[in-house]
């Protein structure tokens, strides 16, 4: 994907920053309102050019969706595999299978790999080690799967169909 | 006492009991890697939990506002963000710098890729001192 019109990125980073202003004051009050808006605003284009490439088309109702429900899918991938960890760590005969895998990604944008890289080591489990263009490189706990297909299938796939839609 | 100070103090048990599970790991775990994988790991749940578990514990004080959800909220997202690329950082200079697998460890598709990409180059330059004789 280009990247898209100056306008739209910087209109983005505005929404973004004021969002994240809105949480942090948690207020709905006329003065903090404006003065945020007006803060947004100045830092919006200070940063616009290295925040985002895609602009608005990020806030497509079907990548906000799919944002969305990936909050609480994701949320629950870690909490489950948390509980695997921890009875990994507790079990006295330490059940562990470590290894590092290969997997393939289907994504094509940058962002979208460092997200599908990201939510990988926030899996407990795995820790994604390097990337090489559609290659991870992947420290598993628990080998299943050495073969580059299983390993895709039990680490990325599940990741992927979500971040597809969100990153394009 | 009530049932949102009740939900924060359940959180924060249950991340507090991850710390310690992550702890517990560090001891455990026979090499660099895998205790990478339980500290790092289990503490982002604990964070997440303890963070989160204050900012609804608050909702139920009579001091707190929903300011303190929407400011743990805050947080937490950004500890989301950051932690990972500290956790890869980390292992990937523990992979540089050489420290080899647990013996228990079943494959290393990272050595082979990187073998088979040092042969590539290798293989090119003795060929081009061959053409130069």
């Amino acid at each position: 994907m280009g990247e898209a019109s100056k306008i739209s990125r910087y209109l983005y980073t505005v929404i973004v920053l004021f969002l994240i202003w809105l949480f942090l004051t948690a207020s709905l009050d006329p003065q903090e309102l404006a003065f945020g808006l007006i803060l947004s605003l100045i830092v919006a284009a200070l940063t616009y050019e290295i925040f985002t490439t895609n602009g608005l088309a990020n806030l497509h109702p079907r990548r906000v969706a799919y944002a969305i429900a990936y909050v609480p899918y994701f949320l629950w991938a870690m909490i489950m595999a948390n509980l695997d960890v921890a009875y990994r760590v507790l079990h006295p005969k330490r059940p562990i299978n470590p290894g590092i895998v290969e997997c393939k990604t289907v994504l094509k944008n940058e962002v979208g790999k460092l997200a599908l890289a990201n939510s990988i080591t926030l899996t407990p489990g795995t820790i994604t080690l390097d990337i090489d263009g559609d290659k991870y490189f992947i420290h598993w706990i628990d080998v299943k799967d050495d073969s580059v297909e299983g390993a895709s299938k039990n680490i990325t796939e599940p990741f992927e169909k979500f971040l597809k839609v969100i990153f394009g | 006492m009530n049932a949102l100070a009740a939900i924060g103090e359940a959180l924060v048990l249950i991340g507090t009991f991850f710390y310690f599970l992550s702890a517990l790991g560090l001891i455990r775990m026979p090499d660099v890697y895998n205790r990478m994988q339980t500290s790092t790991k289990s503490a982002t749940l604990g964070s997440l939990g303890v963070m989160v578990g204050v900012g609804i514990w608050a909702l139920g004080t009579d001091f707190g506002s929903a300011a303190w959800l929407t400011k743990s909220i805050v947080i937490a997202v950004f500890l989301l963000l950051t932690n990972p690329i500290s956790a890869h950082a980390l292992i990937r200079a523990a992979y540089k710098s050489g420290i080899p697998l647990w013996e228990g460890s079943v494959v290393d598709k990272y050595r082979e890729h990187l073998e088979a990409k040092d042969k590539g180059e290798v293989e090119e330059a003795p060929a081009e001192e061959g053409d130069e004789e």
